[in-house]
């Protein structure tokens, strides 16, 4: 039962990370790239660790890819040329370099000559890698990594907004863009969380025009 | 399942990451593709883990989790400043950092 999941989740793996880089549009890289993330969780859970398993299916596959997903659809999935610039010989060496460096990593992990690489692994308790022990091993043994880890994440998600912000204002389209029949209707300062923040904005020719109509 | 099965499928996942950063030209496939090797990584982690028999392994991979979705977040920040800036969404044609 083991051998038959690990070969289907392998295979899956494997397949999905191929389909990463052979496919030409973006869009279709994203959703291999969620097949094997769903396939490597399959392993993780093959080598007893569910709760990274879990973590790994709701993080990456869940809101991680979701983040692809848009970013994708906003610069626009259009065809991207699969190789390298023609002539330039780069996709020779890099397939040289593919296989050297799969060479050279089986020999690092296979050829290590550790006495239990050949077996299942040492004999572990049933609660073995449960949310449980993690999440002991979290706040007591690991406590320092993990608040960095929280620190790095707060720097990323202020570093993504400031990079990722609009510089300089809208554009006068965009700006006009903002405008809508709802501006002559409604009273004062009752509109937008843009108003509240920057004040009224009212249509050029219809400033004297936005009085509250019901004085009742 | 033998462990060394689990780093055999790792080193390959890890070699078709490379290959693609190597080959592909779109920073977004290129950000794929480190997501790639990443993975591979935490697969080598985790298989270590389990034929150690200690869960040290399971946490290194979980912080490799939280720093890949950092540079995830701050790369395609500057994708999409890229892309309101009218920049080409090409490596090759990207080759000066000045802002």
């Amino acid at each position: 039962m083991g051998e038959v999941l690990f070969f289907v989740a392998g295979i899956g793996a494997v397949a999905g990370a191929i389909g990463v880089i052979a496919v030409r549009n973006p869009f279709y890289s994203v959703l291999a790239l969620v097949s094997h993330l769903l396939c490597l969780a399959a392993l993780f859970l093959l080598l007893r660790a569910e709760f990274v398993a879990a973590a790994q299916v709701v993080v990456y596959a869940g809101a991680v890819m979701v983040l692809y997903v848009f970013v994708v659809a906003y610069v626009g999935g259009r065809d991207d040329p699969l190789g390298p610039r023609a002539g330039s010989g780069l996709r020779a060496i890099s397939a040289i370099f593919g296989a050297m460096l799969f060479l050279e990593l089986c020999v690092a992990t296979l050829g290590s000559g550790l006495q239990m690489i050949d077996s299942g692994g040492t004999p572990v308790a049933a609660s073995f890698g449960s949310p449980e022990q993690i999440g002991t091993l979290l706040l007591t043994k690991f406590l320092l990594p993990f608040e960095i880890a929280s620190f790095l994440l707060l720097i990323a998600a202020v570093g993504a907004v400031v990079l990722a912000r609009r510089r300089g204002g809208l554009s006068a389209s965009e700006e006009q863009a903002r405008y809508s029949a709802m501006d002559l209707l409604r009273p004062a300062y009752t509109g937008t969380m843009a108003e509240g923040v920057g004040g009224r904005h009212t249509l050029p020719q219809a400033a004297g025009a936005n009085q509250p109509e019901d004085g009742a | 399942m033998d462990i060394g099965w689990f780093l055999a499928v790792s080193a390959l996942i890890f070699t078709i990451g490379a290959v693609g950063v190597l080959t592909r030209r779109s920073p977004l496939v290129i950000l794929l593709c480190l997501e790639l090797m990443l993975n591979a990584a935490n697969l080598a982690l985790i298989a270590f883990s389990r034929m150690h028999g200690n869960h040290d392994g399971q946490i290194f991979a979980v912080i490799v989790m939280v720093v890949a979705a950092c540079e995830v977040t701050v790369g395609l920040g500057v994708i999409v400043a890229m892309h309101r800036r009218r920049l080409p969404i090409d490596v090759d044609e990207l080759q000066e950092l000045q802002g």
